[in-house]
């Protein structure tokens, strides 16, 4: 396959603040990409590199092969993107804005055309409104009509789903799914949404700090035989020396205040509630949590993360 | 580039904003037309209480000199001070109104170089600024000389007069609003170069006021010291150099003679100042804007 975004070694310094820090990544033809990390960790400053909004301290980056910055306008036609908020004109209408960020990409798209993709982000019955009477997931879907009126070949979005309704995320991920599979579109995708990423990604990259902390395909990454237990009893602290004492030890991840954390393969539990039970253990609850969730969160954990965790 | 040019005009012209700056010209022009029928005399005795005791001034004189051309004049002696403040509007939200939309970030993803990009947003300021322009001679000039008819325009400039037959006056004003176009056009840069550092327009429109307006207070000191250490720089000097148009020379006699201008390459220079500045401030705004990152 051929990678259609390949980024190496990217820094960009905002004064004394390294927002990404010596990044290198690529992204293959066709696929979902994944671009995950917490607030702050420096996802939008690269989206904003590949599009030319920020200039890098250092490193490159090639789309479609050419080099960004040489070749700026050449690849820009053949990119759409909603960076954060899709912020259109509001005293404009939904086709008055889409018509405008038609001809600014340089292709000539007729009014037909136009209608069609408000069909297809299910606005061709407010085509007329003005943008100020749409609500957020309306304004976000005609976002993504003008990210792919010029029927680019990849599409970059950034956080996509913030703000939405659960529906309006349903729908954001079913079309993400319908450009990926029925169109074969390449999409860069930001979230700190991991549970949305791991619907649809088909690789991903978490990044902390700036830096590549994990990057590789979602079902290579994330096994789901691997599960993390919170285990809540009714004395966590003996609890926690008598697994220490005990072939369960192997297991143990960690603590918090309220609970014991268990990091075993799923098959494991039975025996392991057995085990606890034979350790006269009082179980109040023992709960299977989303591993990829702790993935991250271990993979990017912060004193503050762990807070508010506690 | 046309196609963005025409874009960016669309852009404008939706905006109600943008006709705040002729719903103001057309009260004002209405107003003062409404005044000068009713009570036109009254404004003369006015403007001529400072020559009176060195010319004679008869009632058929006061009734030829207030023809169309000299409410007009009255009228842009009014408005061109104010109209900058009009043209900051529109210049001021150029860049910074975009950025406040958050539709700057979206539309610098397009495939449009930012030099191009800024070059239509001045011209489309510039378009707008002209299109102020011709409104006001249509109404001001075109207006007043409909309701009040024509006649010799007689212009005052502290103790002298200065009379320009009626066929000699056309000329002058479209050199006058051509001038006036250059000096608004200039204010319309000074916002435009505002706007490039804030994510909001009414900073920049606020600055822009506030420079023209301690500008123009300098450049009205009467301060022989300030006469060639400050004033010469300060652009609101020039702006008002339109007025030379309507000082006209005469012949040993004291006779107007036609087609005339007093200093002309004053009026020049200052066009050329004037058009320094204009260049000065769109290139500064390209190169900081073309260096600028995108954070909004």
């Amino acid at each position: 396959m051929n990678a259609v975004i390949r980024v190496k070694h990217l820094t960009k310094n905002f004064k004394d603040v390294k927002a990404v820090n010596d990044l290198s990544f690529s992204v293959e033809e066709g696929q979902v990409y994944g671009f995950l990390g917490q607030n702050g960790a420096g996802k939008s400053t690269t989206i904003r590199m590949l599009l030319t909004l920020i200039r890098p301290s250092s490193g490159d980056i090639e789309i479609f092969g050419l080099n960004l910055m040489k070749h700026r306008k050449e690849i820009l036609r053949q990119i759409g993107a909603i960076i954060e908020r899709p912020d259109l004109y509001k005293y404009l209408t939904a086709l008055e804005n889409l018509r405008i960020f038609a001809a600014m990409s340089g292709v000539k798209v007729s009014e037909q055309k136009l209608k069609e993709q408000l069909e297809m982000v299910g606005l061709a019955d407010r085509a007329h409104s003005k943008v100020k009477t749409y609500s957020q997931g309306m304004k976000q879907r005609l976002g993504i009509a003008t990210a792919l009126v010029h029927d680019p070949k990849l599409i970059i979005l950034d956080e996509p789903t913030n703000g939405l309704d659960p529906q309006g995320i349903a729908d954001i991920r079913n079309l993400i799914l319908q450009l990926s599979k029925e169109m074969n579109k390449t999409l860069l995708i930001s979230s700190h949404l991991l549970s949305e990423m791991e619907l649809i990604a088909d690789s991903m990259i978490i990044i902390d700090k700036g830096q590549k902390v994990v990057e590789g395909k979602v079902n290579a990454l994330f096994d789901p035989a691997e599960t993390i237990v919170e285990l809540k009893t009714t004395d966590d602290s003996a609890c926690y020396e008598k697994i220490q004492q005990s072939p369960l030890k192997k297991i143990l991840n960690g603590k918090r205040n309220d609970c014991l954390l268990l990091k075993l393969h799923r098959y494991e539990i039975p025996g392991v509630i057995k085990e606890l039970i034979k350790m006269d253990v009082n179980i109040l609850s023992f709960y299977s949590k989303h591993s990829l969730e702790d993935y991250f969160l271990s993979l990017t954990a912060h004193p503050h993360v762990e807070a508010f965790k506690n | 580039m046309l196609k963005l040019l025409r874009i960016e005009l669309f852009k404008i012209f939706k905006r109600p904003r943008t006709y705040i700056a002729f719903g103001a010209i057309a009260a004002i022009v209405l107003l003062f037309q409404i005044g000068m029928k009713f009570d036109g005399k009254s404004y003369l005795d006015l403007i001529l209480s400072d020559v009176k005791d060195t010319f004679e001034v008869s009632d058929d004189f006061k009734n030829r000199l207030l023809n169309g051309y000299f409410i007009c004049f009255a009228i842009l002696n009014i408005l061109l001070i104010q109209m900058p403040l009009l043209v900051a509007l529109v210049a001021g939200d150029a860049i910074a109104g975009e950025a406040n939309m958050g539709t700057l970030r979206l539309s610098l993803t397009r495939p449009v170089s930012r030099t191009e990009y800024m070059l239509v947003k001045f011209m489309a300021s510039v378009i707008y600024t002209i299109m102020l322009l011709l409104f006001l001679a249509v109404f001001a000039l075109f207006g007043s000389m409909l309701i009040f008819g024509t006649n010799t325009l007689v212009v005052f400039r502290s103790t002298e007069i200065h009379m320009m037959n009626s066929f000699d006056v056309m000329w002058r004003y479209v050199a006058a609003f051509g001038y006036a176009a250059v000096a608004l056009t200039t204010v319309s840069a000074l916002a435009f170069l505002l706007s490039v550092f804030a994510e909001n327009s009414i900073g920049p429109i606020i600055a822009t006021m506030s420079i023209v307006i301690v500008f123009t207070i300098l450049s009205e000191f009467n301060i022989p010291l300030y006469d060639k250490t400050i004033k010469p720089y300060l652009f609101t000097t020039h702006m008002v150099a339109w007025k030379g148009f309507f000082y006209v020379q005469s012949d040993a006699e004291n006779k107007t003679i036609d087609g005339t201008v007093q200093n002309l390459p004053a009026i020049m220079r200052s066009m050329g100042i004037l058009i320094g500045y204009i260049i000065a401030f769109t290139g500064s705004a390209i190169w900081i804007f073309k260096r600028k990152d995108i954070l909004t």
